[in-house]
């Protein structure tokens, strides 16, 4: 297999986030609180345990690959085609976080993953438009 | 625009024919000839991934008495790039939503 075949794209996000890294943590971690800024779910912060994340639109499939406490952690996010994993990495700056998100994955030999994606994303955004525009 | 990157996404899927787009982007323009001696398949191969990398718009070629230039065309990957960039515009709006319950929650 040639090098561009195990190429991977990474979308990454990171910000300085005014609140100390515990605190993220909960956010990150615990079902009720995740549903209010993410996705409704069935997580639990432990590794294997498998999980999704649900919203009018549909579902992603994920699994727990690696948990530690206040500091990172890591799950897959399968979701109509497109497999990935998702990295979040809080590093404590200041009072505050560094908190870094991670999507890795849409690796360029998988044809089924990419014309899922394509297809997948494209709905998942025109849904997501939909809920964002919804009045609260 | 869809259509554009499902096509791009199903042109690249094949190594042989990514390897030969990746070769025009890294060293210029090519003829047929020094593709297949570096691509390791038949010539009537190279150039019937050629053909379909013509079709997708990510090559052009050039013909110049009996020899046929190919070149990569700048910016031919931009609905690819731009649909990176929707995955961040994705995590952005969570990180601010991430952020809005950050200031409701108790210590």
């Amino acid at each position: 297999m040639s090098p561009a075949a195990t190429e991977t794209r990474s979308v990454v996000v990171e910000r300085d986030i005014p609140h100390p890294p515990e605190k993220i943590w909960r956010a990150l971690t615990q079902p009720h609180l995740m549903a209010e800024w993410l996705m409704k779910t069935d997580f639990a912060p432990v590794k294997g345990h498998g999980f999704s994340f649900r919203a009018d639109w549909g579902a992603v499939d994920c699994r727990v690959l690696a948990v530690e406490p206040n500091k990172s952690l890591s799950y897959t996010w399968d979701a109509m085609g497109l497999e990935s994993i998702v990295t979040w990495t809080l590093t404590p700056k200041g009072s505050g976080t560094l908190l870094r998100m991670e999507q890795a994955g849409f690796r360029s030999d998988q044809q089924q993953a990419f014309q899922g994606a394509q297809y997948g994303w494209q709905k998942f955004f025109g849904n997501l438009e939909q809920v964002l525009a919804r009045p609260d | 625009m869809p259509d554009t990157s499902d096509v791009l996404f199903k042109t690249l899927a094949d190594p042989t024919r990514r390897a030969i787009f990746e070769r025009l982007c890294r060293h210029g323009e090519q003829t047929v000839g020094a593709l297949t001696a570096q691509s390791g398949v038949s010539q009537p191969a190279v150039s019937k991934h050629l053909g379909v990398l013509k079709q997708a718009g990510l090559v052009r070629d050039r013909h110049e008495g009996r020899l046929t230039h190919y070149s990569a065309r700048a910016g031919a990957l931009s609905p690819l790039i731009d649909w990176t960039r929707q995955m961040a515009g994705f995590w952005e709006n969570r990180f601010d939503a991430l952020e809005d319950l950050l200031k409701r929650m108790d210590q």
